[in-house]
């Protein structure tokens, strides 16, 4: 099925607030820029229901390219990792229709 | 930072009503959700994107109680970030 992508969150807002679709347009791309923004500050997002943002520091390792089984050392990196809710997690996984 | 805390900045922002920013905020993620309950994949351009990953079945444990469990295949979603938070994130790198 079809991705969802910015304009289909737009349009989804346009319907459930009144809001213009250029003021629906702004806010994605607002609400987007202050997660980035407070991540890049190391500092976790956290939405009840939904998951967490969150930024983890990884040390440099040996890798290998998989195309010339090349030997390579990975740079140290900060990297962004998102972790499911447990809420959001049983509803994905059915685990409601069961209990 | 927070569910609130982030409507109240987006509030802000825009000089939007609380309650706006508030409906804004909860439409985004349900449409999120909504996706990933149909198995569909998110893509948020320079955000990052949610693919729906297949997870098979296998026989785990309680770990307090060593009980053998029989856990069932599952979709969930697994977040990738897109290229401008990641450039953004790992400043120097």
């Amino acid at each position: 099925m079809a991705t969802l992508t910015k304009s289909g969150i737009i349009d989804e807002i346009v319907l459930n607030t009144g809001l213009s679709r250029k003021e629906a347009s702004d806010g994605v791309e607002t609400f987007i820029e202050i997660i980035k923004e407070t991540l890049e500050k190391k500092e976790p997002v956290s939405i009840s229901g939904f998951g967490k943002w969150k930024v983890r520091e990884k040390t440099a390792r040996r890798g290998r390219n998989p195309k010339t089984a090349e030997e390579i050392v990975i740079s140290p990196r900060t990297v962004v990792t998102f972790s499911l809710s447990n809420v959001l997690r049983s509803k994905l996984s059915g685990k409601e229709e069961e209990q | 930072m927070n569910k609130s805390e982030l409507i109240e900045e987006l509030s802000m922002r825009m000089a939007l009503h609380p309650k706006k920013a508030e409906s804004m905020v909860n439409t985004i993620l349900n449409s999120m959700v909504k996706a990933m309950k149909d198995n569909r994949r998110v893509e948020i351009r320079g955000f990052g994107s949610f693919v729906m990953r297949d997870y098979k079945p296998y026989i785990g444990r309680n770990p307090k109680s060593g009980e053998k469990i029989q856990v069932k295949e599952k979709t969930l979603p697994f977040f990738k970030s897109g290229k401008d938070m990641r450039d953004r994130v790992n400043v120097g790198g």
